[in-house]
Protein backbone atom coordinates (compact mmCIF):
# COMPACT_ATOMS: atom_id res chain seq x y z
CA UNK A 1 0.00 0.00 0.00
CA UNK A 2 2.72 2.48 -0.91
CA UNK A 3 1.37 5.87 -1.87
CA UNK A 4 2.66 7.32 -5.14
CA UNK A 5 6.04 8.92 -4.80
CA UNK A 6 6.93 7.03 -1.69
CA UNK A 7 10.38 5.54 -1.60
CA UNK A 8 12.19 3.75 1.17
CA UNK A 9 14.53 6.73 1.48
CA UNK A 10 11.88 9.21 2.61
CA UNK A 11 9.85 6.75 4.67
CA UNK A 12 9.87 7.34 8.40
CA UNK A 13 7.78 4.26 9.10
CA UNK A 14 7.85 1.28 6.82
CA UNK A 15 6.31 -2.06 7.69
CA UNK A 16 5.83 -5.23 5.69
CA UNK A 17 3.11 -7.73 6.62
CA UNK A 18 3.35 -7.15 10.36
CA UNK A 19 1.41 -9.75 12.28
CA UNK A 20 0.81 -10.32 15.96
CA UNK A 21 -0.91 -13.29 17.45
CA UNK A 22 -1.59 -13.78 21.15
CA UNK A 23 -2.26 -17.49 21.47
CA UNK A 24 -5.17 -18.21 19.16
CA UNK A 25 -6.18 -14.55 18.94
CA UNK A 26 -4.92 -12.60 15.96
CA UNK A 27 -4.56 -8.98 17.06
CA UNK A 28 -2.90 -7.80 13.86
CA UNK A 29 -3.01 -9.95 10.77
CA UNK A 30 -1.30 -7.93 8.06
CA UNK A 31 -0.16 -4.34 8.37
CA UNK A 32 1.99 -2.89 5.62
CA UNK A 33 2.53 0.82 5.96
CA UNK A 34 4.61 3.60 4.51
CA UNK A 35 4.58 6.89 6.35
CA UNK A 36 6.50 9.66 4.67
CA UNK A 37 8.76 12.17 6.35
CA UNK A 38 6.94 15.30 7.47
CA UNK A 39 3.38 14.06 7.02
CA UNK A 40 0.65 13.77 9.60
CA UNK A 41 -0.65 10.26 9.21
CA UNK A 42 -3.93 9.07 10.68
CA UNK A 43 -4.47 5.47 11.70
CA UNK A 44 -8.16 4.74 11.85
CA UNK A 45 -10.26 1.77 12.77
CA UNK A 46 -12.86 0.59 15.25
CA UNK A 47 -11.95 -0.60 18.75
CA UNK A 48 -10.08 -3.88 18.67
CA UNK A 49 -8.96 -3.43 15.06
CA UNK A 50 -5.30 -3.73 16.08
CA UNK A 51 -4.23 -0.08 16.03
CA UNK A 52 -2.62 0.03 19.46
CA UNK A 53 -0.93 -3.35 18.95
CA UNK A 54 0.53 -2.02 15.69
CA UNK A 55 1.89 1.02 17.50
CA UNK A 56 3.35 -1.25 20.18
CA UNK A 57 5.09 -3.31 17.52
CA UNK A 58 6.55 -0.13 15.99
CA UNK A 59 7.97 0.80 19.40
CA UNK A 60 9.18 -2.72 20.26
CA UNK A 61 6.77 -2.93 23.20
CA UNK A 62 5.36 -6.03 21.54
CA UNK A 63 7.36 -8.40 19.37
CA UNK A 64 5.75 -9.16 15.99
CA UNK A 65 4.85 -12.78 15.34
CA UNK A 66 5.97 -12.26 11.74
CA UNK A 67 6.69 -9.47 9.30
CA UNK A 68 9.27 -6.74 9.44
CA UNK A 69 9.60 -3.02 9.57
CA UNK A 70 11.78 0.00 9.90
CA UNK A 71 11.49 3.11 11.98
CA UNK A 72 13.57 6.11 10.94
CA UNK A 73 15.60 3.82 8.71
CA UNK A 74 16.49 1.34 11.47
CA UNK A 75 14.94 -2.05 12.18
CA UNK A 76 12.05 -2.07 14.66
CA UNK A 77 13.38 -2.16 18.21
CA UNK A 78 16.54 -0.21 17.46
CA UNK A 79 17.47 1.79 20.56
CA UNK A 80 19.01 4.68 18.65
CA UNK A 81 15.88 5.13 16.55
CA UNK A 82 13.67 5.10 19.65
CA UNK A 83 15.72 8.03 20.93
CA UNK A 84 14.33 10.09 18.03
CA UNK A 85 10.73 9.06 18.60
CA UNK A 86 8.21 10.60 20.96
CA UNK A 87 5.32 8.46 22.17
CA UNK A 88 2.13 9.29 24.01
CA UNK A 89 0.27 6.12 25.05
CA UNK A 90 -3.52 5.99 25.04
CA UNK A 91 -3.84 6.36 28.79
CA UNK A 92 -0.72 8.13 29.93
CA UNK A 93 0.35 7.13 33.43
CA UNK A 94 3.60 7.59 35.29
CA UNK A 95 4.80 7.54 38.88
CA UNK A 96 2.36 9.96 40.44
CA UNK A 97 4.70 11.12 43.18
CA UNK A 98 6.85 12.92 40.60
CA UNK A 99 6.20 16.49 39.58
CA UNK A 100 5.81 17.38 35.90
CA UNK A 101 9.32 18.88 35.87
CA UNK A 102 10.82 15.74 37.43
CA UNK A 103 8.93 13.52 34.99
CA UNK A 104 10.26 15.42 31.98
CA UNK A 105 13.77 15.55 33.46
CA UNK A 106 13.74 11.78 33.94
CA UNK A 107 12.59 11.10 30.38
CA UNK A 108 14.96 13.72 28.98
CA UNK A 109 17.89 12.04 30.71
CA UNK A 110 16.89 8.64 29.38
CA UNK A 111 17.04 10.21 25.92
CA UNK A 112 20.53 11.55 26.57
CA UNK A 113 19.67 15.18 27.33
CA UNK A 114 20.83 17.02 30.41
CA UNK A 115 21.91 20.31 31.90
CA UNK A 116 20.69 23.76 31.04
CA UNK A 117 19.49 22.73 27.59
CA UNK A 118 17.19 20.11 29.09
CA UNK A 119 15.91 22.43 31.83
CA UNK A 120 15.15 25.13 29.26
CA UNK A 121 13.30 22.67 27.05
CA UNK A 122 11.27 21.38 30.02
CA UNK A 123 10.21 24.90 30.89
CA UNK A 124 9.20 25.67 27.30
CA UNK A 125 7.28 22.43 26.90
CA UNK A 126 5.35 22.84 30.15
CA UNK A 127 4.44 26.35 29.10
CA UNK A 128 3.39 25.05 25.68
CA UNK A 129 1.01 22.47 27.17
CA UNK A 130 -0.27 25.07 29.62
CA UNK A 131 1.11 23.39 32.72
CA UNK A 132 3.68 25.98 33.80
CA UNK A 133 1.64 26.76 36.90
CA UNK A 134 1.48 23.10 37.90
CA UNK A 135 5.09 22.27 37.00
CA UNK A 136 6.13 21.55 40.56
CA UNK A 137 3.03 19.75 41.73
CA UNK A 138 2.95 15.94 42.02
CA UNK A 139 1.12 14.21 39.17
CA UNK A 140 -1.25 12.57 41.65
CA UNK A 141 -3.09 15.89 41.93
CA UNK A 142 -3.50 16.25 38.15
CA UNK A 143 -6.81 15.92 36.33
CA UNK A 144 -7.11 13.45 33.45
CA UNK A 145 -6.64 16.24 30.94
CA UNK A 146 -3.55 17.57 32.73
CA UNK A 147 -2.03 14.08 32.76
CA UNK A 148 -2.64 13.76 29.04
CA UNK A 149 -0.99 17.14 28.44
CA UNK A 150 2.07 16.32 30.54
CA UNK A 151 2.20 13.02 28.64
CA UNK A 152 2.30 15.00 25.42
CA UNK A 153 5.13 17.11 26.81
CA UNK A 154 7.16 13.99 27.68
CA UNK A 155 6.62 12.74 24.11
CA UNK A 156 8.28 15.92 22.85
CA UNK A 157 11.09 16.25 25.39
CA UNK A 158 13.69 14.58 23.13
CA UNK A 159 13.00 16.85 20.12
CA UNK A 160 11.71 13.85 18.15
CA UNK A 161 11.66 13.36 14.39
CA UNK A 162 8.62 11.14 14.71
CA UNK A 163 5.80 11.54 17.23
CA UNK A 164 3.39 8.66 17.77
CA UNK A 165 0.18 9.73 19.47
CA UNK A 166 -2.30 7.08 20.59
CA UNK A 167 -5.62 8.81 21.25
CA UNK A 168 -3.93 12.07 22.30
CA UNK A 169 -7.17 13.91 23.00
CA UNK A 170 -8.62 11.19 25.18
CA UNK A 171 -9.94 12.93 28.29
CA UNK A 172 -9.32 16.43 26.99
CA UNK A 173 -11.95 19.18 26.92
CA UNK A 174 -12.46 21.22 23.70
CA UNK A 175 -9.72 23.68 24.69
CA UNK A 176 -7.32 20.83 25.36
CA UNK A 177 -8.18 19.33 21.99
CA UNK A 178 -7.50 22.60 20.27
CA UNK A 179 -4.16 22.79 22.05
CA UNK A 180 -3.21 19.32 20.80
CA UNK A 181 -4.33 20.20 17.28
CA UNK A 182 -2.19 23.36 17.36
CA UNK A 183 0.81 21.39 18.60
CA UNK A 184 0.36 18.89 15.77
CA UNK A 185 0.25 21.79 13.30
CA UNK A 186 3.46 23.18 14.80
CA UNK A 187 5.13 19.79 14.55
CA UNK A 188 4.11 19.56 10.89
CA UNK A 189 5.53 23.05 10.28
CA UNK A 190 8.80 21.92 11.89
CA UNK A 191 8.95 18.91 9.56
CA UNK A 192 8.22 16.40 12.31
CA UNK A 193 6.31 13.30 11.21
CA UNK A 194 3.19 12.58 13.27
CA UNK A 195 1.51 9.18 13.49
CA UNK A 196 -1.92 9.73 14.97
CA UNK A 197 -4.28 7.09 16.23
CA UNK A 198 -7.62 8.64 17.04
CA UNK A 199 -11.30 7.80 17.13
CA UNK A 200 -12.26 11.41 16.67
CA UNK A 201 -12.68 11.51 12.91
CA UNK A 202 -13.35 15.24 12.80
CA UNK A 203 -10.04 15.80 14.50
CA UNK A 204 -8.22 13.47 12.12
CA UNK A 205 -9.84 15.18 9.18
CA UNK A 206 -8.67 18.57 10.44
CA UNK A 207 -5.07 17.52 11.09
CA UNK A 208 -4.02 14.58 8.91
CA UNK A 209 -2.53 14.59 5.43
CA UNK A 210 -3.25 10.93 4.86
CA UNK A 211 -5.06 8.12 6.63
CA UNK A 212 -5.09 4.34 6.69
CA UNK A 213 -8.14 2.34 7.69
CA UNK A 214 -7.61 -0.78 9.76
CA UNK A 215 -10.21 -3.48 9.93
CA UNK A 216 -9.76 -6.71 11.88
CA UNK A 217 -6.01 -6.40 11.97
CA UNK A 218 -5.45 -5.48 8.32
CA UNK A 219 -5.18 -2.23 6.43
CA UNK A 220 -8.16 -2.16 4.09
CA UNK A 221 -7.77 1.30 2.57
CA UNK A 222 -5.49 4.30 2.47
CA UNK A 223 -6.25 7.75 1.16
CA UNK A 224 -5.02 11.30 1.17
CA UNK A 225 -6.95 14.06 2.90
CA UNK A 226 -5.39 17.07 1.23
CA UNK A 227 -7.44 19.11 -1.27
CA UNK A 228 -5.68 17.43 -4.17
CA UNK A 229 -6.61 14.01 -2.83
CA UNK A 230 -10.25 14.87 -2.19
CA UNK A 231 -12.77 12.51 -3.73
CA UNK A 232 -16.26 13.90 -4.32
CA UNK A 233 -19.55 12.54 -5.57
CA UNK A 234 -20.64 14.74 -8.46
CA UNK A 235 -24.27 15.24 -9.54
CA UNK A 236 -24.66 16.62 -13.07
CA UNK A 237 -28.06 17.87 -14.17
CA UNK A 238 -27.87 17.89 -17.94
CA UNK A 239 -29.90 17.45 -21.08
CA UNK A 240 -28.92 15.93 -24.42
CA UNK A 241 -26.67 13.33 -22.76
CA UNK A 242 -26.65 10.02 -24.56
CA UNK A 243 -24.77 6.77 -23.85
CA UNK A 244 -21.64 8.19 -25.48
CA UNK A 245 -21.55 10.98 -22.88
CA UNK A 246 -21.90 8.48 -20.03
CA UNK A 247 -19.03 6.46 -21.48
CA UNK A 248 -16.92 9.58 -21.98
CA UNK A 249 -17.44 10.67 -18.38
CA UNK A 250 -15.98 7.39 -17.13
CA UNK A 251 -12.59 8.77 -18.24
CA UNK A 252 -12.85 11.41 -15.49
CA UNK A 253 -13.90 9.21 -12.57
CA UNK A 254 -15.62 6.06 -11.43
CA UNK A 255 -19.13 4.76 -10.67
CA UNK A 256 -20.67 6.77 -13.53
CA UNK A 257 -24.39 6.14 -13.78
CA UNK A 258 -27.65 7.78 -14.88
CA UNK A 259 -29.46 8.09 -11.56
CA UNK A 260 -32.62 9.39 -13.20
CA UNK A 261 -33.47 11.12 -16.48
CA UNK A 262 -31.29 14.22 -16.69
CA UNK A 263 -29.19 13.33 -13.63
CA UNK A 264 -25.76 11.76 -13.99
CA UNK A 265 -23.86 10.77 -10.88
CA UNK A 266 -20.16 9.90 -10.71
CA UNK A 267 -17.22 9.84 -8.28
CA UNK A 268 -14.26 12.04 -9.12
CA UNK A 269 -11.26 13.84 -7.74
CA UNK A 270 -12.40 17.36 -6.81
CA UNK A 271 -9.91 19.05 -9.14
CA UNK A 272 -11.54 17.29 -12.12
CA UNK A 273 -14.73 19.38 -11.97
CA UNK A 274 -13.65 22.19 -14.39
CA UNK A 275 -12.30 19.65 -16.90
CA UNK A 276 -15.63 17.78 -16.88
CA UNK A 277 -17.59 20.98 -17.41
CA UNK A 278 -15.32 21.98 -20.33
CA UNK A 279 -15.62 18.58 -21.90
CA UNK A 280 -19.44 18.52 -21.59
CA UNK A 281 -19.69 21.97 -23.20
CA UNK A 282 -17.45 20.78 -26.04
CA UNK A 283 -19.76 17.80 -26.51
CA UNK A 284 -22.75 20.16 -26.79
CA UNK A 285 -24.37 19.01 -23.60
CA UNK A 286 -26.58 21.57 -21.81
CA UNK A 287 -25.58 21.84 -18.16
CA UNK A 288 -28.24 22.94 -15.66
CA UNK A 289 -26.39 22.22 -12.45
CA UNK A 290 -23.04 20.91 -11.23
CA UNK A 291 -23.27 19.72 -7.61
CA UNK A 292 -20.11 18.24 -6.11
CA UNK A 293 -20.87 16.54 -2.83
CA UNK A 294 -17.88 16.06 -0.58
CA UNK A 295 -17.93 13.03 1.70
CA UNK A 296 -16.98 13.52 5.31
CA UNK A 297 -14.30 11.27 6.77
CA UNK A 298 -17.00 9.68 8.87
CA UNK A 299 -18.95 8.71 5.75
CA UNK A 300 -15.79 7.36 4.16
CA UNK A 301 -14.96 5.48 7.37
CA UNK A 302 -18.38 3.83 7.49
CA UNK A 303 -18.19 2.98 3.81
CA UNK A 304 -14.72 1.44 4.18
CA UNK A 305 -15.64 -0.52 7.27
CA UNK A 306 -18.76 -1.88 5.57
CA UNK A 307 -22.07 -2.88 7.06
CA UNK A 308 -20.69 -6.05 8.60
CA UNK A 309 -18.49 -4.11 11.05
CA UNK A 310 -19.94 -3.85 14.53
CA UNK A 311 -18.97 -1.47 17.34
CA UNK A 312 -15.76 -2.67 19.04
CA UNK B 1 25.40 2.63 32.57
CA UNK B 2 23.89 6.08 32.58
CA UNK B 3 20.41 4.65 32.01
CA UNK B 4 20.93 2.15 34.84
CA UNK B 5 21.79 4.95 37.24
CA UNK B 6 18.84 7.06 36.06
CA UNK B 7 16.39 4.19 36.59
CA UNK B 8 17.94 3.17 39.92
CA UNK B 9 17.75 6.81 41.04
CA UNK B 10 14.07 7.01 40.07
CA UNK B 11 13.45 3.82 42.09
CA UNK B 12 15.05 5.41 45.15
CA UNK B 13 13.15 8.69 44.71
CA UNK B 14 9.90 6.77 44.27
CA UNK B 15 10.54 4.74 47.44
CA UNK B 16 11.20 7.91 49.40
CA UNK B 17 8.11 9.68 48.05
CA UNK B 18 5.87 6.69 48.67
CA UNK B 19 7.11 6.81 52.27
CA UNK B 20 8.61 3.34 51.99
CA UNK B 21 11.89 4.63 53.40
CA UNK B 22 10.05 6.38 56.23
CA UNK B 23 7.94 3.31 57.06
CA UNK B 24 11.01 1.06 56.92
CA UNK B 25 13.01 3.41 59.15
CA UNK B 26 10.21 3.70 61.73
CA UNK B 27 9.79 -0.09 61.86
CA UNK B 28 13.55 -0.62 62.12
CA UNK B 29 13.93 1.96 64.90
CA UNK B 30 10.92 0.52 66.77
CA UNK B 31 12.44 -2.95 66.53
CA UNK B 32 15.83 -1.69 67.69
CA UNK B 33 14.21 0.16 70.62
CA UNK B 34 12.42 -3.02 71.76
CA UNK B 35 15.57 -5.09 71.28
CA UNK B 36 17.76 -2.60 73.19
CA UNK B 37 15.34 -2.43 76.11
CA UNK B 38 15.10 -6.24 76.28
CA UNK B 39 18.87 -6.64 76.03
CA UNK B 40 19.44 -3.96 78.67
CA UNK B 41 17.08 -5.68 81.13
CA UNK B 42 18.70 -9.05 80.41
CA UNK B 43 22.17 -7.62 80.95
CA UNK B 44 21.19 -5.81 84.16
CA UNK B 45 19.64 -8.93 85.65
CA UNK B 46 22.55 -11.13 84.69
CA UNK B 47 25.12 -8.62 85.96
CA UNK B 48 23.37 -8.23 89.30
CA UNK B 49 23.28 -11.98 89.87
CA UNK B 50 26.64 -12.98 91.34
CA UNK B 51 25.93 -16.69 90.86
CA UNK B 52 25.97 -16.33 87.06
CA UNK B 53 29.46 -16.93 85.75
CA UNK B 54 30.97 -14.60 83.16
CA UNK B 55 30.94 -17.26 80.44
CA UNK B 56 27.31 -18.11 81.17
CA UNK B 57 26.38 -14.45 81.06
CA UNK B 58 28.12 -13.94 77.75
CA UNK B 59 26.44 -17.06 76.32
CA UNK B 60 23.01 -15.77 77.35
CA UNK B 61 23.77 -12.37 75.84
CA UNK B 62 24.96 -14.05 72.65
CA UNK B 63 21.66 -15.91 72.46
CA UNK B 64 19.83 -12.62 72.98
CA UNK B 65 21.81 -11.15 70.11
CA UNK B 66 21.04 -14.14 67.88
CA UNK B 67 17.34 -13.80 68.61
CA UNK B 68 17.70 -10.15 67.58
CA UNK B 69 19.44 -11.17 64.36
CA UNK B 70 16.79 -13.81 63.70
CA UNK B 71 14.05 -11.18 63.95
CA UNK B 72 16.09 -8.67 61.93
CA UNK B 73 16.67 -11.29 59.27
CA UNK B 74 12.96 -12.03 59.04
CA UNK B 75 12.09 -8.33 58.81
CA UNK B 76 14.73 -7.70 56.16
CA UNK B 77 13.68 -10.69 54.04
CA UNK B 78 10.05 -9.57 54.22
CA UNK B 79 11.12 -6.06 53.22
CA UNK B 80 13.24 -7.40 50.34
CA UNK B 81 10.37 -9.51 48.99
CA UNK B 82 7.57 -6.96 49.36
CA UNK B 83 9.53 -3.89 48.26
CA UNK B 84 9.86 -4.79 44.54
CA UNK B 85 6.86 -7.10 44.32
CA UNK B 86 4.93 -4.85 41.91
CA UNK B 87 7.77 -2.93 40.38
CA UNK B 88 7.59 -4.68 36.99
CA UNK B 89 4.15 -6.32 36.97
CA UNK B 90 2.44 -3.26 38.50
CA UNK B 91 4.05 -0.87 36.04
CA UNK B 92 3.08 -3.10 33.13
CA UNK B 93 -0.54 -3.23 34.34
CA UNK B 94 -0.76 0.52 34.92
CA UNK B 95 0.81 1.39 31.55
CA UNK B 96 3.81 3.18 33.11
CA UNK B 97 6.10 0.66 31.44
CA UNK B 98 4.90 1.62 27.95
CA UNK B 99 6.26 5.12 28.34
CA UNK B 100 9.49 3.92 29.94
CA UNK B 101 10.25 1.08 27.51
CA UNK B 102 9.54 3.23 24.45
CA UNK B 103 12.52 5.41 25.38
CA UNK B 104 16.03 4.55 24.15
CA UNK B 105 16.60 2.18 27.02
CA UNK B 106 16.94 -1.59 26.80
CA UNK B 107 14.68 -3.96 28.69
CA UNK B 108 17.77 -5.29 30.49
CA UNK B 109 18.60 -1.78 31.69
CA UNK B 110 15.09 -1.39 33.09
CA UNK B 111 15.29 -4.64 35.08
CA UNK B 112 18.84 -4.14 36.32
CA UNK B 113 18.24 -0.47 37.14
CA UNK B 114 15.23 -1.35 39.26
CA UNK B 115 17.08 -4.28 40.82
CA UNK B 116 19.96 -2.00 41.79
CA UNK B 117 17.69 0.67 43.27
CA UNK B 118 15.75 -1.83 45.34
CA UNK B 119 18.94 -3.63 46.37
CA UNK B 120 20.36 -0.41 47.82
CA UNK B 121 17.18 0.05 49.87
CA UNK B 122 16.93 -3.55 51.06
CA UNK B 123 20.59 -3.75 52.01
CA UNK B 124 20.34 -0.37 53.72
CA UNK B 125 17.43 -1.69 55.77
CA UNK B 126 19.31 -4.86 56.70
CA UNK B 127 22.46 -2.98 57.66
CA UNK B 128 20.47 -0.51 59.77
CA UNK B 129 18.98 -3.40 61.74
CA UNK B 130 22.24 -5.34 62.04
CA UNK B 131 24.31 -2.30 63.01
CA UNK B 132 21.65 -1.41 65.60
CA UNK B 133 21.89 -4.87 67.17
CA UNK B 134 25.68 -4.92 67.07
CA UNK B 135 25.85 -1.40 68.53
CA UNK B 136 23.49 -2.33 71.34
CA UNK B 137 25.55 -5.40 72.22
CA UNK B 138 28.77 -3.42 72.05
CA UNK B 139 27.47 -0.73 74.41
CA UNK B 140 25.77 -3.13 76.85
CA UNK B 141 27.96 -6.18 76.95
CA UNK B 142 31.13 -4.80 75.44
CA UNK B 143 31.49 -7.40 72.70
CA UNK B 144 31.25 -7.74 68.96
CA UNK B 145 30.99 -11.27 67.58
CA UNK B 146 34.20 -12.23 65.79
CA UNK B 147 32.32 -13.83 62.90
CA UNK B 148 30.36 -10.72 62.02
CA UNK B 149 32.58 -10.04 59.01
CA UNK B 150 31.42 -13.38 57.56
CA UNK B 151 27.85 -13.18 58.83
CA UNK B 152 26.93 -9.80 57.36
CA UNK B 153 27.88 -10.64 53.76
CA UNK B 154 25.90 -13.89 54.10
CA UNK B 155 22.83 -12.00 55.28
CA UNK B 156 23.32 -9.51 52.46
CA UNK B 157 23.43 -12.38 49.99
CA UNK B 158 20.20 -13.78 51.43
CA UNK B 159 18.51 -10.39 51.05
CA UNK B 160 19.83 -9.93 47.51
CA UNK B 161 18.61 -13.41 46.61
CA UNK B 162 15.11 -12.85 48.05
CA UNK B 163 14.87 -9.52 46.25
CA UNK B 164 16.05 -11.06 42.97
CA UNK B 165 13.38 -13.76 43.21
CA UNK B 166 10.67 -11.11 43.74
CA UNK B 167 11.95 -9.04 40.77
CA UNK B 168 12.20 -12.11 38.59
CA UNK B 169 8.64 -13.15 39.44
CA UNK B 170 7.44 -9.67 38.49
CA UNK B 171 8.94 -10.10 35.03
CA UNK B 172 6.67 -13.10 34.43
CA UNK B 173 3.64 -13.03 36.71
CA UNK B 174 0.98 -10.66 37.99
CA UNK B 175 1.65 -8.91 41.31
CA UNK B 176 -0.47 -11.25 43.44
CA UNK B 177 0.89 -14.39 41.80
CA UNK B 178 4.40 -13.08 42.27
CA UNK B 179 3.79 -12.35 45.97
CA UNK B 180 2.45 -15.86 46.54
CA UNK B 181 5.37 -17.35 44.63
CA UNK B 182 8.13 -15.33 46.34
CA UNK B 183 6.77 -15.70 49.88
CA UNK B 184 6.06 -19.38 49.23
CA UNK B 185 9.61 -19.98 48.02
CA UNK B 186 11.06 -18.35 51.13
CA UNK B 187 8.64 -20.33 53.33
CA UNK B 188 9.84 -23.47 51.61
CA UNK B 189 13.42 -22.52 52.32
CA UNK B 190 12.56 -21.92 55.99
CA UNK B 191 10.78 -25.27 56.29
CA UNK B 192 13.69 -26.97 54.51
CA UNK B 193 16.02 -25.59 57.17
CA UNK B 194 13.77 -26.87 59.95
CA UNK B 195 13.53 -30.32 58.38
CA UNK B 196 17.29 -30.43 58.01
CA UNK B 197 17.69 -29.38 61.66
CA UNK B 198 15.27 -32.04 62.96
CA UNK B 199 17.04 -34.61 60.79
CA UNK B 200 20.42 -33.57 62.21
CA UNK B 201 19.35 -33.39 65.87
CA UNK B 202 17.46 -36.70 65.64
CA UNK B 203 20.15 -38.24 63.43
CA UNK B 204 17.53 -39.14 60.77
CA UNK B 205 19.46 -39.21 57.54
CA UNK B 206 16.45 -39.20 55.19
CA UNK B 207 14.99 -36.10 56.86
CA UNK B 208 18.32 -34.36 56.61
CA UNK B 209 18.56 -35.24 52.91
CA UNK B 210 15.07 -33.87 52.27
CA UNK B 211 16.03 -30.66 54.09
CA UNK B 212 19.21 -30.28 52.04
CA UNK B 213 17.36 -30.88 48.75
CA UNK B 214 14.76 -28.27 49.70
CA UNK B 215 17.56 -25.86 50.62
CA UNK B 216 19.16 -26.43 47.23
CA UNK B 217 15.81 -25.66 45.58
CA UNK B 218 15.40 -22.52 47.69
CA UNK B 219 18.66 -21.57 49.39
CA UNK B 220 17.78 -18.22 51.04
CA UNK B 221 17.29 -19.47 54.60
CA UNK B 222 20.49 -21.53 54.52
CA UNK B 223 22.41 -18.25 54.29
CA UNK B 224 20.81 -17.16 57.56
CA UNK B 225 21.75 -20.44 59.21
CA UNK B 226 25.33 -20.09 58.07
CA UNK B 227 25.40 -16.44 59.19
CA UNK B 228 23.94 -17.36 62.59
CA UNK B 229 26.58 -20.02 62.98
CA UNK B 230 29.28 -17.45 62.31
CA UNK B 231 27.79 -15.04 64.84
CA UNK B 232 28.23 -17.55 67.65
CA UNK B 233 31.45 -17.75 69.65
CA UNK B 234 33.66 -20.74 68.82
CA UNK B 235 32.90 -22.31 72.17
CA UNK B 236 29.17 -22.58 71.46
CA UNK B 237 29.34 -23.72 67.85
CA UNK B 238 29.51 -27.45 68.63
CA UNK B 239 26.43 -27.41 70.81
CA UNK B 240 23.53 -29.41 69.40
CA UNK B 241 21.20 -27.56 71.74
CA UNK B 242 21.53 -24.53 69.53
CA UNK B 243 19.56 -24.96 66.35
CA UNK B 244 21.97 -22.89 64.31
CA UNK B 245 24.81 -25.26 64.99
CA UNK B 246 22.90 -28.47 64.59
CA UNK B 247 22.96 -28.34 60.81
CA UNK B 248 25.29 -25.83 59.27
CA UNK B 249 25.29 -25.46 55.48
CA UNK B 250 28.69 -25.93 53.87
CA UNK B 251 30.58 -23.02 52.31
CA UNK B 252 29.70 -24.52 48.93
CA UNK B 253 26.12 -23.49 49.66
CA UNK B 254 27.26 -19.85 49.45
CA UNK B 255 28.43 -20.39 45.90
CA UNK B 256 25.21 -22.22 45.14
CA UNK B 257 23.14 -19.32 46.52
CA UNK B 258 25.20 -16.74 44.62
CA UNK B 259 24.89 -18.74 41.40
CA UNK B 260 21.17 -19.22 42.05
CA UNK B 261 20.79 -15.44 42.34
CA UNK B 262 22.71 -14.74 39.12
CA UNK B 263 20.71 -17.35 37.18
CA UNK B 264 17.44 -15.98 38.62
CA UNK B 265 18.41 -12.48 37.51
CA UNK B 266 19.35 -13.73 34.03
CA UNK B 267 16.00 -15.52 33.78
CA UNK B 268 14.28 -12.27 34.79
CA UNK B 269 16.09 -10.43 31.99
CA UNK B 270 15.11 -13.11 29.49
CA UNK B 271 11.46 -13.13 30.57
CA UNK B 272 11.19 -9.34 30.52
CA UNK B 273 12.82 -9.10 27.09
CA UNK B 274 10.07 -11.35 25.69
CA UNK B 275 7.14 -9.88 27.58
CA UNK B 276 4.54 -7.88 25.69
CA UNK B 277 4.10 -4.48 27.28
Amino acid sequence: MSPPGTSAANCIIETRALRKQFGATVAVSDVSLNVRAGEVFGFLGPNGAGKTTTIKMLLALVEPTSGSGQLLGAPLGDKGARGRVGFLPEHFRFHDTLTATELLRFHGRLCGFEGIALEGRIERLLTRVDLADAANRPLRGYSKGMLQRVGLAQALVNEPQLVILDEPTSGLDPLGRLLVRNIIDELRADGVTVFLNSHLLGEVEATCDRVAFVKRGSIVAERGLTAADEIVDLDLRVTMAGPAIIEGLSNFGSDVRQAEPGLIRLRISSDAVPHIVNWLVEQGVMIHAVEPRRKSLEEIFLEVMGEDERPG
Amino acid sequence: MRNLITIAHLTLVEARRRRIVLAGSICALAFLAVFSIAAWFAYRELASNASVAFVERQATLTMTMLVGFLAANFLAVTFAILLPIDTLSGEIDSGVMQTLASKPVSRDEIVIGKWLGHLVLALGYLLLLCCGILGTMRVLAGFTPAGVVYALPLLMLEIALSLTIAISGGARFSTVTNAIFAVGLYGLSFVGGLVEYVGSVGDIKSLRTVGIVVSLFSPADSMWRLAGHNLMPEILRGSDALSLSASVPTPLMVWWAAGYMVVTLLLALRAFRRRSL
